[in-house]
């Protein structure tokens, strides 16, 4: 990030302080392996300079909800949210541990992470129907969006009348359809990133900043 | 011995009848045992999101890998000029939960589910 976006950002965090803008917590929610840990950091990094989390290829790598504070976000026509963002456990309806078999964990770390992936879940949900005030909706634009629990949580956000984006991710990947998204959720923003090469984050940032103020 | 898998058809009119926690202690009591549960008529956004919840906590190693569900798109509801002013509903539709080991879903449109079931 270059020099004049680092003032901007720090005059805005100064000029957020000052007024006492409201903070808003912001849910990356999404299924398992879409990517939120990615676009957490990528949102930390480039706001606040650290990361949230780790992420491997290995599904439920996020197994806590993990928060990084004070964010402050500026959009190119001046305006300026400061929010927390949450990393959460990708949502699912089914965890067997013997999928982390394949991964080469042996037996016991395979148990040890699905039943930490299902605490993760469970407060991932607790979360999202207690202190969450928007969601980025993660999706990887190689998958069927039609899955049900996409479904589902769409309309659990909806219900709360949750401001939502939808991300759809890794648009860099040749089998990306990030079109089909957008016709599965027509009534909402739809942004097709790539957050490994920080494509069209500005946009998603912008789109932030308009949704969450 | 007739093997196979036991299915339980719950008609809206029961499911009216019952508060969410008993709903979703009905689901999840069933499923564990084995039984597919077809809902008449779906649960509310905030009821799949604490089914949801109350699965994770009953998921055991070998025992309990979680639910597969699946469920006809909503429907919006109300008269034009109810939709007009946003006071419309949502209503719920035919809802499929089985084990997550038992039942898979092949296909779905608005219109059917296909799902394959298999015994323990």
């Amino acid at each position: 990030m270059d020099i004049f976006v680092q003032t901007k950002n720090r005059f805005s965090r100064f000029l957020s302080a000052f007024f006492k803008k409201k903070r808003s917590r912001i849910g990356i929610y999404g299924p398992p392996n879409a990517g939120k840990t990615t676009l957490a950091n990528r949102i930390a990094r480039d706001w606040a300079g650290d990361a949230v989390g780790a992420v491997s290829e290995i599904p439920h790598e996020t197994r806590r909800a993990l928060r990084k504070q004070d964010l402050c976000i500026s959009g190119a026509n001046g305006h300026s949210i400061t929010i927390d963002i949450v990393d959460t456990p990708g949502v699912t309806t089914k965890i067997d541990y013997k999928e982390f078999l394949e991964y080469g964990l042996d037996k016991e770390e395979a148990i040890t992470r699905a039943r930490e992936a299902t605490e993760g879940v469970a407060e991932a949900m607790h979360w999202l129907r207690e202190d969450i005030d928007g969601v980025v909706y993660m999706l990887d634009s190689t998958s069927d969006p039609f899955q049900q629990v996409n479904i589902m949580m769409i309309g659990i956000i909806e219900s709360r009348k949750l401001p939502v984006i939808i991300a759809a991710n890794k648009i860099d990947l040749p089998d990306a359809a990030p079109q089909k998204i957008r016709s599965a959720f027509p009534q909402h923003p739809v942004v097709p990133i790539s957050c490994l090469e920080g494509k069209n984050i500005e946009e998603l940032y912008e789109q932030m900043v308009h949704s969450f103020r | 011995m007739l093997q196979g898998v036991q299915i339980d058809l719950i008609s809206q009119e029961s499911l009216e009848n019952m508060t969410s926690m008993e709903k979703i202690h009905l689901i999840l009591d069933k499923v564990r045992q084995g039984t597919i549960v077809i809902l008449e008529k779906g649960l509310e956004p905030d009821e799949q999101s604490k089914l949801i919840e109350m699965t994770m906590k009953e998921i055991l190693p070998d025992d309990f890998n979680g639910i597969e569900m699946e469920t006809y798109p909503s429907r919006e509801e109300g008269s034009f000029l109810s939709r007009l002013i946003g006071r419309h509903s949502t209503s719920t539709r035919l809802t499929v939960i089985g084990p997550a080991n038992q039942l898979k879903m092949i296909k779905k449109d608005k219109d059917q589910i296909s799902a394959w079931i298999s015994t323990r």
